[in-house]
């Protein structure tokens, strides 16, 4: 049965490896700064002990105020999975590092979430649009888009 | 003594455009492959063709109204799609099934499992040149099957039977024979349908060794399913992350090694076998029962988040969940599993020639609404 | 030849989608208003005008052999690709050879959703096709859109950028119902003269 760890546990560790990582109030749902998003996912990869080598998703989330990039990971090794999330401010040209180079399964989810949302990953090797054409005029899943 | 000077031709790669509109890709899939010659150097996947915006959909239905959106998913496999949906927002809703319907809704994804991969292997093994006589003999038992489901339901292709809590009706009295009868019969046209082609000379020619995902590269893309299955990934959900339940049946689970084209086709009609054996053990001693929870139709689920997965004949099929207290969800999100095993198909296809594409391609077995939605 | 793998896209990828991108926002501009189904011999065939004996055999001729083009995007195909499956055969009604060229076809069956991005797509396919040829909307979807009406990338309808000669009802619809519309189809045929009055379609640009 694939556990789904709670933060809790993984949260302690992270705290120690990388101080300051965490956004206030964002232990309890792993809730991590967009800059320290490498960082935080390479160690949750690599780490013998969690090794989460497989992407689930990478999806997104649009909270009017901010935008919410949800990740999934689980080791299949140690059969645990595991959930945790980042935030993009600001609506006009939200960023976010790509987590492409350790997941090569993010490559389309996240040109997915940048046709449709509107995040712009750096450090992806092909952002453009991917279901919508090029020239359409808005990011369709935004609450706020309309026709 | 003459002496041969050779002569060196200068040569240029070129790009050609596949799709799509095509009679080999599976949906409407479009590639800019840049070929050299015959050889393949690079392709471009163009995705889009098909995209209905189910996600934003759904943001304007009830969670009970988007079952009849998620059965356009992978068309070809309703059942699970339904499946995965239902278990996400049980999940969120914190609803239990009953037995009844638990029993009925391993016997139709199993059935469902057997229609897709149908299709799949008669698709896979007409790419490789047995023009339509595999594809027709499998169809012709896919019939078989939609006869069992129009049985229940009423409808052959998009079923909007699974509901939140359980099925939507009761099975008729006259399904279970029937269903044996399915059974009885299926076994012994699956072995004598592998006896003429496992050892055919032209499909080892074709699919041995073509198009080799590494174990590695599997899991490194995400890819789920029989494609990792056959790379030697040995991850399944029934068995690692049980749902519904699962974890009464045996069952085995076929894996692969070398990751070739032949090894997908070889783990597919495994798993079909598979399928009628978990079949044979559900199908007995169904408990009576009500075969849906006393919920109401328009459900509100509590705020919170939710992730349901199943394994579905494609792979791994997952319904990512937002609620804020209200009738429809805040948002879904599917996860798409034909999208993501086509990340692998890039390097798969570098160094091969323009048949293998279209082979490799059709081994992974995707439908475009998913890749779409 | 050393094979060099290294090596990207050759052409200029983004170019090619910007160049798309315009064509498919033209053809949605231009499809606001639905393209009116040619009827004509409804009327002609309450007038009872009676056709000469070359007309009947050409007519006998094309309805007992038409020949689909290649046009499926989503679900109904497979209930098309069962309806030429051995259990609801398409070709006794000659219709078993699926031509994968449009330009050797006269029946296009739109089984599936339209969207904008496949628009443009589609009205190629139909353009490439020889006259005399005929449109038979399958599914909800090829009436009006169907479940996905709503949505920002599905058309409404093929009637917006193809005329349509028959509509089929259901979604899927079963091959039954497929094969009473195709039978509708040939009556309509057997009425018509030799040479059908389509519209005149605004052109596409080429790639």
């Amino acid at each position: 049965m694939t556990v789904a760890l709670p933060a809790g546990e993984i949260a302690g560790k992270l705290e120690t490896k990388f101080p300051g990582c965490f956004e206030e109030g964002g232990k309890d749902n792993l809730l991590v700064k967009a800059d320290s998003l490498l960082d935080v996912a390479a160690f949750l990869k690599d780490q013998p002990d969690l090794k989460f080598d497989y992407l689930n998703y990478v999806t997104a989330v649009d909270y009017y105020a901010y935008f919410e990039i949800v990740y999934q990971l689980t080791s299949l090794e140690h059969n645990r999975s595991i959930v945790f999330r980042t935030r993009a401010y600001g609506r006009d040209n939200p960023t976010m590092p790509s987590v492409t180079g350790l997941w090569r399964g993010a490559d389309f989810q996240e040109r997915e979430i940048f046709d449709l949302f509107g995040v712009a990953f750096t450090g992806h090797p092909n952002l453009k649009r991917i279901f919508l054409w090029e020239g359409f005029q808005g990011h369709p899943l935004r609450k706020d888009w309309n026709g | 003594m003459t002496t041969t000077q050779e002569m060196t031709l200068r040569t240029e790669p070129f790009v050609v455009n596949f799709g799509p509109v095509h009679p080999s890709t599976h949906g409407v899939y479009r590639m800019r492959a840049t070929l050299d010659g015959e050889v393949i150097l690079d392709i471009e996947p163009v995705f889009g063709y098909l995209h209905r915006g189910i996600e934003k959909l759904a943001e304007e239905r009830t969670y009970t109204g988007f079952i009849p959106l998620t059965d356009r998913l992978d068309y070809l496999a309703s059942m699970s799609n339904n499946l995965g949906y239902c278990i996400a927002v049980e999940k969120l809703a914190g609803i239990k099934v009953p037995e009844r319907a638990e029993h009925i809704r391993v016997i139709m994804a199993e059935l469902q499992r057997i229609a897709s991969h149908s299709i799949a292997v008669g698709a896979f093994v007409n790419d490789c040149g047995a023009y339509f006589t595999p594809f027709l003999y499998l169809f012709r038992e896919r019939e078989k099957v939609l006869d069992l489901f129009d049985m229940v339901c009423g409808q052959r292709l998009t079923y909007n039977y699974m509901r939140i809590g359980g099925v939507s009706q009761d099975i008729p009295p006259e399904f279970l024979p029937a269903l044996e009868k399915y059974v009885n019969h299926m076994t012994p046209f699956l072995n004598e349908f592998e006896f003429f082609l496992k050892q055919n000379e032209i499909l080892l020619a074709r699919a041995k060794g073509v198009g080799i995902l590494p174990n590695q590269a599997a899991i490194d893309c995400g890819i789920s399913g029989p494609v990792a299955r056959a790379s030697g990934v040995n991850w399944d959900l029934r068995k690692a992350d049980p749902y519904s339940i699962y974890n009464r049946f045996e069952f085995d689970i076929p894996t692969g090694e070398a990751g070739d084209c032949y090894d997908r086709y070889r783990v597919r009609v495994e798993e079909m076998k598979q399928s009628l054996r978990i079949i044979g053990q559900a199908m007995k001693n169904i408990p009576d029962g009500p075969v849906r929870a006393d919920v109401p139709h328009i459900i509100r689920a509590p705020r919170g988040e939710a992730y349901g997965h199943i394994e579905a004949p494609k792979g791994e099929l997952g319904f990512y969940l937002v609620s804020d207290d209200s009738i429809a969800p805040y948002r879904c999100h599917i996860r798409p599993c034909s999208l993501i095993n086509l990340t692998a198909l890039r390097e798969m296809v570098r160094g091969w020639k323009v048949a293998d594409l279209i082979i490799i391609f059709g081994s992974i077995d995707i439908t475009m609404g998913e890749v779409d939605r | 030849m050393e094979i060099n793998y290294g090596k990207e896209y050759i052409y200029d990828s983004a170019d090619l989608d910007r160049h798309e991108g315009r064509v498919i926002e033209d053809l949605k501009a231009g499809s606001r208003v639905s393209i009116p189904d040619p009827d004509a011999w409804l009327e002609e065939g309450r007038r009872n005008i009676l056709l000469t004996s070359v007309d009947a055999i050409i007519d006998w001729a094309r309805r007992s052999s038409l020949w689909p083009a290649i046009c499926f995007p989503a679900c109904c195909a497979f209930e098309f690709i069962a309806a030429n499956g051995p259990r609801f055969d398409l070709s006794r009604f000659g219709m078993e050879i699926l031509r994968a060229s449009p330009r050797q076809a006269d029946l296009m069956i739109t089984a599936g959703t339209l969207t904008w991005k496949m628009a443009p797509n589609v009205r190629r396919i139909y353009d490439q096709m020889p006259e005399p040829k005929w449109v038979i909307a399958m599914g909800a979807c090829g009436i009006s859109g169907g479940i996905f009406r709503s949505s920002y990338n599905v058309v409404p309808g093929y009637n917006k950028i193809l005329p349509v000669d028959v509509y089929v009802p259901g979604c899927p619809p079963r091959p039954e119902a497929l094969i009473y519309g195709i039978q509708l189809l040939q009556k309509k045929i057997a009425k018509a003269h030799a040479v059908p009055d389509l519209p005149k379609l605004p052109e596409i640009p080429r790639l």
